[in-house]
């Protein structure tokens, strides 16, 4: 048993470096594949990204008749907290609200002098609501529309806003849907190619697997080296297309964080690293050893 | 030793391969099997390793019945034999060295022994020297004689030599039958398929006629005699 798994080793790695222009076209493909399939891991990480991006700017913003006391204000932020949909919420009082109006237009001497003239504070308390999900603001905004809140509400943002948020969700929704069938058609893709050379491989050393039969080999010995010879493949794939993805990456990561702000897609990258790392060995591995035991089975049957 | 039982092998009712073949063998015999291309010859061979199955019969090996094998069965039996190619059927990637050393690895034998019997089998074929070249750096009588030696060197009962001179020049075809005679007299049964006229009527042994898929002569000191 162990002679035999260290001689289908030994053969597997003989013939790989034996059938170099072969094993070389192989390991090219496999590359090409798993740096698709590299390039499809970071795109679904940008994608989320952007949509967290997307989804943070959506709020629902109450803002308060000026003559309502912070008491009830209060009461209504709890009684808003204890809905399960409901993620956070940020209460700004009228004093900040005009401080903050302040510190935002302290530039703007025309703004400031208005204020000044006005004496009295005109800015409502507003409280921001932030959903789990943007399509929970509807639910949100109808609980809102409580007819024991009316007196104290001056207005709603969602209904002003819905029209953008259903957009936005709508967008999000169909990024993660396109994202996640793309992501899936590209791997198959990936995955057939790599089968179908890999078939070809084996196809063009079918001769050979009939000698090995017609000299007493066992199947195992017959398939196991041709699969560590498509084991050795998927390493190698896995490695290279790592390495090629460095400079690659370092070049767009500014581009992307351009368009999408507080994404860093090379710190991704390298504080991930181990795992695409194992992750590339695993599928070059899986689809490499998989491929050579199902191209080999046809030729296993005399 | 090898016996075929009114053994026939029928691919379509215009394709007859063999028909009623009925002849065994004793153990240490050398037998050729003559007759024209197309007579039945390569049939028999594949039905013997098993790489086929009779449409009708019985086809014995020692206690084998071959015809009834599985699929993975066949591995551990063809172990029994050695078989000689007219197209020398060696791994290309593996030299001469590995080419014989796989026949001997494939039945799970230690790696000292191999490196024993490997050199002993080459230069009893002549070639001592040649272990490290690979097939396409020999001559077609040298491949040949890789072949024989891979075929003996893990000392089956039986070698089947299918044409194994088909692809030679004279000189090579001599070297070759005398090298199958010389293992026939060290103990091992030989089946020789053949159409060559000369290599028959100069061996003087057992010579099984085939025509048309049926066998029309089985002589103990035979001669090759075309009809």
């Amino acid at each position: 048993m162990i002679t035999t798994l260290s001689r289908i080793i030994h053969f597997g790695f003989k013939n790989f470096w034996r059938n170099g222009l072969l094993s070389t076209a192989t390991v090219a493909v496999m590359f090409l594949a798993l740096l698709v399939s590299l390039g499809l891991i970071i795109f679904r990480e940008v994608t989320s990204r952007a949509v967290v991006s997307l989804q943070d700017k959506i709020d629902i913003v109450v803002y308060f008749n000026t003559n309502t006391p912070e008491d009830q204000i209060l009461n209504i932020k709890q009684s808003v907290e204890s809905l399960a949909e409901v993620k956070g919420i940020d209460y700004v009082s009228r004093v900040q609200a005009l401080e903050l109006f302040k510190s935002r237009h302290k530039t703007e001497q025309s703004i400031t002098r208005a204020i000044n003239i006005v004496g009295d504070n005109p800015l409502e308390a507003s409280l921001n609501i932030k959903a789990y999900s943007p399509d929970q603001y509807a639910s949100i905004a109808t609980s809102l529309n409580n007819p024991v809140f009316k007196d104290f509400i001056s207005q709603v943002s969602y209904e002003k806003n819905k029209v953008a948020i259903d957009r936005l969700v709508a967008i999000i929704e169909d990024i993660n849907r396109g994202g996640l069938a793309l992501t899936i058609l590209l791997a198959v893709v990936a995955g057939l190619i790599v089968f179908n050379t890999i078939r070809l491989a084996i196809y063009s050393n079918r001769d050979e697997i009939g000698i090995m039969r017609a000299v007493g080999a066992s199947n195992a010995l017959v398939r196991g080296p041709f699969m560590v010879d498509g084991m050795v493949v998927g390493i190698l794939a896995a490695v290279f297309s790592l390495i090629l993805a460095i400079p690659i990456i370092s070049f767009l990561s500014p581009y992307l964080s351009r368009f999408i702000p507080g994404l860093n897609i090379s710190q991704y990258f390298y504080s991930n690293l181990i795992t695409f790392l194992l992750l590339q060995m695993v599928f070059g591995m899986a689809i490499g050893t998989v491929s050579s035991f199902l191209a080999v089975r046809k030729y296993l049957k005399n | 030793m090898i016996a075929f039982q009114g053994v026939s092998k029928i691919y379509n009712s215009h394709s007859v391969a063999l028909e009623e073949v009925n002849f065994q063998t004793n153990p240490g015999e050398f037998v050729s099997l003559v007759g024209r291309s197309g007579a039945g010859k390569s049939t028999v061979i594949r039905l013997l390793i098993g790489e086929e199955k009779p449409t009708k019969g019985r086809v014995f090996f020692g206690q084998y019945e071959v015809n009834k094998l599985m699929n993975k069965e066949l591995p551990a039996f063809r172990r029994h034999i050695g078989v000689v190619f007219q197209d020398f059927r060696l791994l290309p990637t593996k030299s001469a060295y590995e080419n014989v050393a796989f026949a001997l690895e494939v039945a799970g034998r230690p790696q000292r022994e191999i490196d024993e019997l490997v050199p002993q089998v080459l230069d009893m074929v002549g070639l001592g020297d040649k272990g490290r070249n690979f097939p396409h750096e020999l001559s077609g009588g040298e491949k040949q004689r890789v072949a024989i030696a891979r075929a003996m060197v893990h000392r089956p009962e039986v070698i089947i030599a299918d044409e194994p001179t088909g692809n030679l020049d004279p000189l090579h075809t001599t070297e070759i039958i005398n090298l199958l005679v010389k293992i026939n007299e060290l103990g091992t049964t030989l089946l020789l398929a053949t159409h060559n006229k000369d290599i028959v009527n100069g061996l003087g042994k057992r010579v099984v006629t085939l025509d048309h898929g049926r066998v029309i002569r089985d002589e103990e000191r035979g001669k090759y005699i075309l009809v």
